[in-house]
């Protein structure tokens, strides 16, 4: 069951009119302007013992993502092709507003949306991913850790996500008497294309890119687009209570493939 | 995965299968206030773990009959992460994460003087980003840097090392690989200034001789820890220690 809740930021009256005050002149409460990202560092490689793994840094949004790779059943209806799943778990440590627990409402849109473009997309090609058909394939495994949340885990934990897979090593497993062998070897990932989601808030009139916290926790809706290398949308998630108007949709999918292709070109250079 | 019979945690020369002597530490690497938002942070590297400590507090107690009129209350979380392990960890917590949970707790309670903070809590994250034997030992390293760092009155820092036994050697700080192949794991947490043990436990087989000379190989290498705690705090609050000596 679902049901709506008060923020658990809460931003106090003066700030937020100083937030208006300064977005009616067209700039934010950083100084950047609508569709200006913060600064983005990302790190790979980090996690030794997971195929794969990147740290993102998103202003103080941090997020680390890690690939496993294993062996299982396939899922049902889709026999001939391997089975990803992903995880985000909004960490305690990533603010005063997080309880323990397992993943809540927000953690597991989260999570989905971020699978939705890496899946939507096919990103991975799966059908490379099989090793006896209907019966076992490679299970990939990509788990997201939000070690620090300053708004936009979104987008955040999706480039965490690419480039975690983008530069994993894959296992290469073999079939050997009808028993899994792990050959000690990797080869790269069967990697297709590059999806990745730009997300953006609306505050009363104003459409905003890379949302803070303290944006969020004043924000009326939310959106987040995905697109792959060839400028196609493969993921749409509307977000929050309040409405977009249709011409603000529409304007916002032209501003999600450029700035999209800008993220895709810097998130490139890792591989 | 090993082939027990190649494998040799102690060679004739007395080094170890990642190349230690007996009395050798991993090596550790402490950083202070790492997570922006928490009120205190430390990461630590001890050999391959990697760990991060968030400490939230003292705060407003949720829910609210939790709340002591007389001191704060401490909850501490230990949590892997799902790809820190060989393999991929399930996320919902374990009974091993409970009751590693709960030891950490109680080995840094101790240090604490909770009573400066009634109807308080003070909550403690550790989240273990890859493991690699002895992970509770550093998680509780950080996790008192940590606190240290949010300003908490404390007794004295805690410091955690394990000390163990390959056939019949003593040997300090045991690594994943000995924890699974070797014969005992003892990990201690002790006040260094105090002198006193917060964290003991066995597993595995000792004699009494061997305990001891466990126990005291396990504080010497808790008093090294020590150093590098300070060390760590020292940067962040006063800049690089060794100008601080120079001066002095």
């Amino acid at each position: 069951m679902s049901s709506s809740k008060r923020s658990t930021v809460i931003v106090e009256q003066l700030r937020k009119q100083q937030m208006l005050e300064a977005l009616s002149r067209g700039k934010r409460l950083d100084g950047r302007d609508f569709e200006s990202y913060r600064t983005f560092e990302i790190e790979v490689g980090i996690i030794d013992k997971a195929s794969g793994s990147a740290k993102v840094k998103l202003g103080n949004t941090e997020v680390i993502a890690g690939v496993k790779v294993e062996t299982g059943e396939p899922f049902e209806g889709l026999e001939n092709k391997g089975a990803l799943i992903m995880s985000a778990e909004v960490l305690p440590t990533a603010s005063p507003h997080v309880e323990p627990g397992p993943p809540d409402e927000d953690a597991i849109e989260l999570s989905r949306v971020v699978d939705r473009g890496v899946r939507g997309s096919e990103m991975l090609d799966l059908d490379k991913l099989v090793l006896i058909p209907g019966k076992i394939v490679y299970t990939v495994f990509v788990d997201c850790s939000i070690i620090n949340s300053d708004g936009n885990l979104l987008d955040a934990t999706s480039y965490a996500v690419v480039a975690a897979l983008l530069t994993s090593k894959f296992p290469i497993y073999e079939i050997k008497d009808e028993q899994v062998v792990d050959t000690g070897k990797t080869m790269p990932p069967p990697i297709t294309t590059m999806p990745i989601s730009i997300t953006a808030v609306r505050i009363g009139e104003s459409v905003l890119l890379d949302p803070t916290t303290e944006e969020e926790a004043c924000m009326d809706a939310r959106i987040t687009m995905t697109t792959q290398s060839d400028g196609n949308i493969v993921a749409v998630q509307k977000g929050f209570t309040g409405p977009f108007s249709v011409n603000q949709v529409v304007q916002f999918s032209e501003i999600a493939r450029i700035k999209g292709e800008e993220m895709r070109s810097k998130i490139k250079e890792l591989n | 995965m090993y082939n027990l019979k190649e494998l040799a945690l102690m060679d004739e020369n007395g080094k170890r299968s990642d190349g230690r002597g007996i009395d050798e530490l991993r090596s550790i690497k402490i950083t202070v206030g790492v997570v922006k938002n928490a009120d205190g942070s430390a990461y630590i590297e001890f050999g391959k773990n990697k760990i991060i400590v968030a400490v939230y507090g003292p705060r407003e107690v949720h829910p609210k009959h939790m709340a002591l009129p007389d001191r704060c209350v401490l909850r501490c979380r230990y949590h892997m992460s799902p790809f820190s392990t060989d393999t991929r960890k399930n996320p919902a917590p374990s009974r091993r994460e409970v009751e590693i949970s709960k030891v950490m707790r109680e080995s840094l309670e101790p240090s604490l003087i909770l009573s400066d903070y009634p109807r308080a809590v003070i909550d403690v994250f550790v989240e273990v980003l890859q493991a690699d034997g002895g992970s509770r030992c550093a998680g509780i390293n950080a996790a008192s840097v940590a606190l240290a760092d949010a300003g908490i009155n404390m007794r004295d820092l805690v410091s955690a090392c394990a000390a163990g036994r390959l056939s019949d050697n003593i040997v300090l700080d045991i690594n994943d690989l000995e924890d699974k192949e070797g014969d005992a794991d003892m990990p201690v947490a002790y006040l260094p200034n105090l002198e006193q043990v917060t964290l003991l436990q066995l597993d595995g087989k000792v004699t009494t001789a061997q305990f001891s000379e466990c126990l005291e190989k396990a504080i010497s290498g808790c008093k090294s820890v020590y150093e590098i705690q300070k060390e760590a705090l020292m940067k962040k609050y006063f800049g690089n220690e060794m100008e601080l000596k120079e001066e002095a």
